[in-house]
């Protein structure tokens, strides 16, 4: 347990954004965990509530807030909703760090953050050897989706169907690439993120192959680290200031005009919440990292919108159905960008789903915390996406297709998880 | 309230997890949407079936333990902040929508059902409830009729009260009483569930609700006038409504209220216009069609600069986002929103938004004035923060000249939001000595250990 008047001090850096909450209950409607506990600390006034209350010493248990404050998953609905334009989000990573400097991180998230994830070469290694031995620790659980249960695991992982490790990381490759500005004129810098290193190297590939085709040059520096976020929503900013220290250091090497990803959280991440948390930052760093957000794009967004792709006149006969990833849509208001993009393949045509901009109860660590929500978040979203009958259905973040995956497989629904950067990238 | 045992009664009773006493989840349950301080309940309880509430009832009473029932908290006057040491009891484990009868027009409800939700389902059947409070995604049937909500609609279709037919409740000591019927017409005995509406908790626990439905109007038109001067605008209230055309919605929005709409949600205002009315009048459509153009005419007669009527689908809704956007706008000037509901009659509105432009003069506030001007409803908005202690004692002294300016004309502490705590103390200077004595007496009898929401209303 840290010091009180610290943690006291800590907060009333916050007291502003907290001030601006006036209590409405709006966020009730809209908070997808709220929908399953319709318990008020599980919203966002109830959240705003109580860090007031633990600022204002009208109650004491920090450890009772930071609890509560982790139920959530940080999906941004609550903002995007809110009437007095409340940033929930951000008032939640910024409490989370003072909590977590309070109550303490525990060992297992030391051992991981600071042991493992801000040594990113450490930290690929440790991948590369658990893909090898994947095989070992896992067994089949669905042929169509490809995915595995982890019976040795299953008190971390549950009886998840997990999404296998890539035999090959992404970057094993393709380590290092710096073309120049083809035919679009543009250059890019690609950030693929952690799960498209190691998990779902499609995603890379098609990335690639889209920026060559439209004659995009490409600067994709070895030694990426992870964004940060998940050792941020973990309150653990001392990991967060490493990771993008040693991010800003591995891009710094070239010349680019946009730095693109194909990962909804990545993209929030390096453009949004960098800014927002520099603040604790030297001045020196604080202007790169405004200079460096500022360029950050969603590879659909850059695509459709910088590079002019255009849906198809004639719209393919396959029916996609898009769901919205949070840090997409409601983070970045980024919606038809990626419907766009997949009704420019000529193959394929969106058919909506209902709700598809509500979340799919993903949310980092989230899901491994509060697996059972999550769940409940994540089925209704298997419901929607199979009621559309569609056999495809697309989003914009590899997280997302984790947990829609785990959904669809474990209800043996034969509806394909994809990118929308891969239905593109497949008619090129 | 500490007392081990009382705490697993009430464990026994609901269940462990119905039963929420850590810091953390009492906080939660200490406030609502009123600016006023949090008071920390002792225990936060949940039923899940109607039944429940009777032990809950029976519990609190025999020991003495204040209750105040919680559905949404969204209310703002301070209605759902509970007893120090108290108990909430939440009913957002009651959603169920047990009937809606298409062949005599009415739904029985529990307490907890979100109104939105039973609109939109009361719509799938072709049917209407037209009580509309602007926090209707959340808000719930029970506290709705707590504390007789309003809305957008009231000027014709009238408030909460007007759809409340019957109910179950359960009384202090925990036993069920039945009031009123599924009848429209029923005067058997007390209207004891006039009696409940309104009562904000303070007479006993609604289990069950029958609401009124209604035919939803075949069709309906908006439009949207501009003046430039507040006078004209009022003026063109009064001439509607002497023209004996009740519109379904008529709304007001000072100049103030439509440049800060503009800036934030750029809904295309006129930012120089001194005041706008929102009109909309529905039902059958040529009596909408004949209407509507009465309507034009007497707002261009009373000096309306320009007037937009809605012509499709689309333009009609962004007549109203323009107005659903007025509160959010205003809330993000400040930290701390003040929305009041003072109402007077309808021909005294040119005097009540003078009188409120000379109290933020006098007492140097920020306040924004829209809202219901057909039924006289409106909403000064007073912005502020709230930890500025020297500018709060100011708001506190507007505050109290709005209520005396509302009252003076003949008006009401509170068009829709209920008297709670926030207006409990001026409730004599409207209603008179014998009326507060009649209301505590009422009280003593119903609950003699005074334990329904304690300090509501009719004050300690």
């Amino acid at each position: 347990m840290g010091d009180l008047k610290r943690l006291h001090s800590l907060l009333k850096e916050i007291d502003d954004m907290l001030a601006s909450c006036m209590r409405c209950g709006m966020c009730q409607s809209v908070c997808p965990v709220f929908g399953q506990t319709l318990n008020e600390g599980d919203v966002a006034r109830g959240k705003i509530a109580l860090l007031d209350g633990l600022s204002q010493q009208l109650i004491s248990d920090a450890q009772g807030v930071q609890c509560k404050l982790e139920n959530c998953l940080l999906c941004g609905s609550c903002s995007a909703n809110c009437p007095s334009g409340v940033k929930a989000t951000d008032i939640f990573l910024k409490a989370r760090a003072a909590l977590t400097e309070y109550n303490g991180l525990s060992a297992v998230k030391k051992a991981i953050f600071r042991g493992t994830l801000t040594h990113p070469g450490l930290f690929n290694r440790l991948i590369d050897v658990g893909a090898r031995f994947q095989g070992l620790m896992t067994r089949k659980a669905n042929a169509y989706h490809g995915t595995s249960c982890a019976p040795m695991l299953s008190s971390i992982l549950g009886n998840r169907h997990i999404v296998p490790l890539a035999d090959r990381a992404f970057r094993k490759t393709h380590p290092f690439l710096d073309t120049p500005a083809g035919s679009s004129g543009l250059k890019v810098a690609f950030y693929p993120g952690c799960l498209v290193d190691k998990m779902y190297t499609g995603i890379g590939d098609a990335v690639i192959k889209v920026l060559r085709h439209h004659g995009v040059g490409i600067y994709l520096p070895e030694n990426q680290g992870c964004c940060g976020m998940p050792s941020l929503a973990s309150g653990d900013t001392k990991s967060f200031e490493k990771l993008v220290s040693h991010n800003l250091e591995t891009f710094s090497g070239s010349h680019f005009d946009v730095l693109v990803t194909p990962c909804a959280t990545c993209t929030a991440t390096l453009k949004k919440v960098w800014p927002m948390m520099a603040e604790n930052l030297g001045m020196k760093d604080q202007a790169r990292i405004e200079a460096f957000s500022r360029k950050v794009m969603d590879i659909n967004q850059f695509l459709v919108d910088k590079v002019g792709v255009r849906p198809k006149d004639a719209l393919g006969d396959t029916a996609v159905t898009f769901h919205d990833p949070c840090h997409l849509g409601k983070s970045l208001g980024v919606f038809s960008q990626p419907r766009a993009l997949i009704q420019a393949s000529g193959k394929y045509r969106i058919k909506e789903m209902k709700d598809a901009n509500t979340c799919c109860g993903s949310g980092g660590s989230f899901n491994l915390q509060h697996y059972e929500t999550s769940t409940e978040i994540g089925q209704k979203k298997r419901n929607n996406i199979v009621a559309t009958e569609a056999p495809i259905v697309a989003t914009g973040c590899p997280a997302c297709m984790m947990q829609i995956t785990d959904m669809l497989s474990s209800k043996g629904d034969n509806v394909r998880v994809k990118h929308s950067i891969e239905l593109y990238a497949e008619g090129l | 309230m500490k007392k081990n045992s009382l705490v697993g009664a009430f464990k026994e009773l609901l269940g462990a997890e119905n039963v929420m006493e850590s810091e953390t989840d009492r906080m939660n349950y200490a406030y609502d949407a009123a600016v006023l301080a949090p008071v920390l309940p002792g225990l936060v309880v949940r039923p899940r079936k109607t039944e429940d509430i009777s032990g809950i009832l029976r519990l609190c009473n025999e020991n003495g333990i204040p209750v105040t029932v919680r559905g949404a908290g969204t209310n703002l006057s301070g209605g759902t902040i509970p007893s120090m040491g108290g108990l909430v009891m939440l009913t957002n484990g009651l959603q169920r929508i047990i009937e809606i009868n298409e062949a005599d027009m009415y739904a029985i409800v529990e307490p907890g059902v979100i109104t939105a939700q039973l609109a939109t389902e009361v719509a799938g059947k072709g049917l209407f409830y037209p009580p509309d409070p602007g926090s209707q995604a959340v808000s719930t049937i029970g506290g709705n009729v707590a504390e007789n909500a309003g809305g957008l609609r009231g000027l014709k279709y009238g408030v909460t009260k007007d759809y409340v037919m019957g109910m179950e409740f359960y009384d202090a000591g925990g036993t069920l009483v039945r009031a009123g019927s599924k009848t429209v017409k029923c005067v058997s005995g007390f209207n004891l569930a006039g009696l409940m509406t309104a009562s904000e908790g303070c007479f006993g626990v609604y289990s069950q609700l029958t609401l009124k439905l209604v035919p939803p109007p075949a069709a309906a038109k908006s439009m949207m006038a501009i003046y430039d001067s507040v006078d004209k605008a009022a003026e063109t209230v009064a001439a509607i409504i002497a023209a004996k055309i009740i519109p379904c919605t008529l709304e007001f929005m000072d100049n103030f209220t439509i440049r800060t709409v503009e800036d934030f949600a750029k809904a295309g205002l006129p930012t120089d216009a001194k005041a706008l009315l929102l009109i909309e009048v529905d039902g059958h459509p040529a009596q909408v069609a004949e209407e509507a153009d009465q309507v034009e005419t007497i707002c261009r007669a009373n000096g309306a600069t320009r007037i937009q009527v809605a012509q499709t689908a689309e333009e009609k809704n962004k007549v109203w986002e323009a107005r659903r956007a007025a509160l959010s706008s205003l809330a993000k000037l400040r930290p701390t929103t003040v929305l009041e509901d003072a109402t007077v009659p309808r021909s005294r509105i040119p005097d009540m938004v003078r009188g409120l432009d000379a109290i933020a003069e006098r007492h140097k506030l920020t306040i924004g004035t829209f809202g219901h001007a057909g039924d006289g409803n409106l909403h000064p908005t007073i912005l502020c923060d709230k930890r500025d202690r020297e500018e709060w004692h100011r708001v506190e002294k507007g505050i109290e000249e709005i209520f005396e300016l509302a009252l003076g004309m003949g008006g009401t502490l509170s068009g829709e939001h209920g008297i709670g705590l926030a207006k409990a103390g001026f409730m004599e200077k409207e209603v008179g000595r014998g009326s507060m004595e009649f209301s505590r007496k009422i009280k003593r009898a119903v609950d003699p250990k005074n334990i329904l929401n304690p300090g509501k209303i009719i004050g300690g």
